[in-house]
């Protein structure tokens, strides 16, 4: 993987911003609960870029980025639907 | 120097580093006196957009460990109520003038005693005090404000010196204090080392006074409480004269006490025994020595440019052990020496009864 | 070789927040955090927390801090700077604080040319007392106190506090910028360490910037859908970028 995430499950509230602004779709909201209640937010792995937009847009600062920056991995971004995914670097918005 | 130049300059000798005010009459001298003063001494002077923004200028120089002050008159202090609050509660130094004038509401320009409440009972929300004094003439004046800047410093509290229109006004000859280095050295003033001056190699500063925890304010309180009886036992100030044989006795602080005097000496001409006691700090106030005094049951007449705020203190002091009466003048009035001689006159031909006007001794007219 | 492109910068303090999940003041903090560290002046900078969802940033932002009366924050600010001219003096205000109850402090600071940085937060709504009309608050916007939305009429307009300030001469740098996706949040940070920059070099005037942050709480809202509404809605009333400087 060319990057990679860590994010500190207890000071993460569980918000979803972290999740809409990832442009490979890598982070999802856990079932599990940590122990104020929140479901914390958690990196499925491998396809991480490294981009730090979940960093940038995390209320909490929970989350630390690194990169592999030798550039020695591929780097792999799946096609996703951006009005979907990426929805809030998307300035059209869907009329309701 | 009239009054309110001699204080001004008092204040810049004592080492005073900023100076925020708005205009306000009987104080405008004060405003234009330190703007020319602090810009020769290369100090800090900002005429404020309102009396609300210079007591939050104050703040925030009082924060930074600097020597600051702000001076006004009735209706301005009123607006600074909020702020006196924040810097009691946040323990910060500080000096406040209220050149007094007659009230309440936009009332007069004229001198008046009327804020008698608004500073040693508080004014502003929740269990406080600031230190008070009461100058009586415009040495005085001058003379006071090392020393509030001193125990401001010394104790973290707001001094406030409560004038009023004559003493702003009047021209004396003074001296104006100039050895307040040599004050501060021998009260050996503690370090600001709460001070906000930026945390390069030290643990952040807080100046704060909200605190949410559960008893954090209660002991906040008990804290300050402790501070306040310390003031107490420590700087209380008082003049007394012709006290030890007086039959009567006369309470009055600022330019009233100097009027009381001169009406004492002339009762004492004509044998009625007159004597007189004059507050210096209404807070803290000196209630043992008018106690003390009142042992020996004499009939106090405290005169007031109110229709009566400091005699409540005396009653207190007083304890029931004596009579305590009440004359003087509200909204401007200024009492007159003849006045007041016929009103020691008047307790004498009437000693029986105590009380001049009214159950509780309260001003109805003049 | 994994290296850290990310992590906490050391003025933003290792410790939960108090805030909503989704709150722009997290974001806020640490920008300014960050800028502070970068500029190499947390030695030197003492920050005002205002009285509103902020009012314990001292618990945050790891430099001398003060707490101020509401609104006031201005006037304790230029008490501070001009007996201290070599500190680096900051105030963090939301817009009931600025806005509302601060607005002589503000507009007199910037008229006497006050050498400040301004950090002015909008989210549209007083969060702190449960969601009640700012002087920010959009036409339509269901408040606790605009319970039928709000109307121009008896209510007034949104107030563009911004674009007024920029208007006098004493201000030297207004820009407003949005806490609603990665890309403005970068932006937002350069505006924030311009307007840094400025008081440490001296400009001789104050500095503002303006931050449409998200409160998904009183917007009812899910914090995504309050970044849209910022980028959609909120921008239509209050512009994005440079007003002056």
């Amino acid at each position: 993987m060319a990057g990679k995430i860590k994010i500190d499950i207890e000071r993460c509230k569980g918000c979803t911003l972290c999740v809409t602004v990832c442009p490979n779709n890598v982070i999802t909201i856990s079932e599990k609960s940590n122990s104020k209640g929140y479901f914390p937010a958690q990196s499925t792995g491998p396809d991480c870029t490294g981009c730090t937009n979940c960093a940038i847009v995390c209320p909490d600062c929970a989350i630390e980025v690194y990169r592999d920056k030798a550039g020695s991995d591929k780097i792999d971004i799946k096609s996703v639907n951006p009005v979907k995914k990426n929805k809030v670097n998307n300035l059209a918005r869907e009329s309701k | 120097m009239c009054g309110n130049e001699a204080m001004a300059e008092s204040a810049i000798q004592a080492g005073l580093d900023a100076y925020f005010g708005y205009p306000i009459t009987p104080q405008n001298e004060v405003t234009a006196y330190m703007s020319k003063r602090m810009a020769e001494e290369k100090r800090v002077f900002i005429q404020s957009e309102s009396e609300l923004a210079a007591i939050n200028m104050v703040f925030g120089a009082a924060a930074t460990g600097k020597r600051t002050m702000t001076s006004s008159s009735s209706p301005g202090i009123s607006l600074m109520q909020e702020g006196i609050s924040y810097l009691a509660a946040a323990e910060l130094p500080c000096v406040i003038v209220n050149v007094m004038r007659g009230g309440p509401g936009l009332g007069n320009i004229a001198p008046s005693q009327g804020d008698y409440f608004q500073s040693v009972k508080g004014g502003g929300h929740g269990d406080y005090h600031c230190i008070v004094f009461g100058p009586s003439g415009v040495q005085e004046f001058a003379d006071i404000m090392p020393l509030a800047f001193d125990l401001a410093d010394k104790y973290r509290i707001p001094a406030i010196i409560l004038a009023d229109g004559i003493i702003g006004q009047m021209m004396e000859p003074v001296v104006i204090p100039t050895n307040s280095k040599l004050t501060t050295q021998n009260l050996k003033l503690p370090k600001k080392d709460w001070a906000l001056t930026g945390a390069d190699g030290r643990k952040q500063n807080i100046v704060r006074s909200l605190w949410l925890a559960e008893g954090a304010v209660e002991q906040h309180n008990y804290d300050l409480q402790a501070k306040y009886r310390q003031i107490e036992k420590n700087e209380t100030r008082c003049e007394q004269s012709d006290v030890d044989d007086a039959d009567i006795i006369i309470v009055a602080y600022g330019i009233c006490a100097r009027i009381a005097r001169r009406a004492a000496q002339q009762a004492r001409e004509q044998g009625i025994k007159v004597g007189c006691i004059r507050p210096i700090t209404l807070w803290p106030f000196p209630s043992e020595q008018i106690s003390k005094i009142a042992d020996k049951s004499p009939i106090f007449l405290v005169v007031e440019m109110s229709c009566g705020q400091m005699v409540e203190d005396v009653r207190l002091a007083v304890a029931g052990k004596s009579p305590v009466v009440f004359w003087g003048r509200p909204g401007g009035g200024i009492p007159t020496v003849e006045k007041v001689l016929e009103k020691i006159e008047q307790l004498v031909t009437r000693a029986s009864s105590p009380c001049l006007h009214g159950q509780d001794g309260r001003a109805t007219k003049k | 070789m994994m290296q850290t492109v990310f992590k906490r910068t050391p003025t933003l303090k290792d410790c939960p927040t108090h805030y909503c999940p989704g709150c722009g003041h997290g974001i806020a903090h640490r920008l300014v955090s960050e800028v502070i560290d970068e500029l190499g002046i947390h030695g030197r900078t003492i920050g005002i927390a205002p009285v509103g969802c902020a009012v314990l940033a001292y618990d945050y932002f790891d430099v001398d801090m003060i707490e101020v009366a509401h609104g006031r924050a201005p006037a304790v600010a230029t008490g501070m700077k001009r007996t201290n001219p070599d500190k680096i003096v900051f105030s963090y205000q939301g817009d009931g604080d600025l806005a509302a109850i601060g607005t002589a402090e503000i507009i007199h600071a910037a008229h006497r040319a006050e050498q400040l940085t301004v950090v002015f937060i909008n989210n549209a709504v007083f969060g702190m007392t449960g969601g009640q009309m700012a002087p920010t608050t959009m036409l339509g916007q269901i408040t606790a106190t605009t319970p039928q939305g709000r109307q121009a009429d008896g209510q007034g307009y949104p107030l563009n506090v911004s674009e007024l300030l920029a208007v006098l001469p004493g201000t030297i740098y207004v820009e407003r910028c949005g806490l609603c996706s990665p890309a403005h949040i970068r932006k937002a940070k350069a505006a924030l360490k311009h307007a840094f920059e400025l008081q440490i070099n001296n400009a001789k005037g104050l500095s503002l910037v303006e931050l449409l942050s998200p409160c998904p709480t009183y917007w009812r809202l899910s914090s995504p859908d309050a970044m849209l509404y910022i980028q959609n809605e909120m921008t239509k009333v209050f512009p994005l970028g440079r007003l002056k400087g």
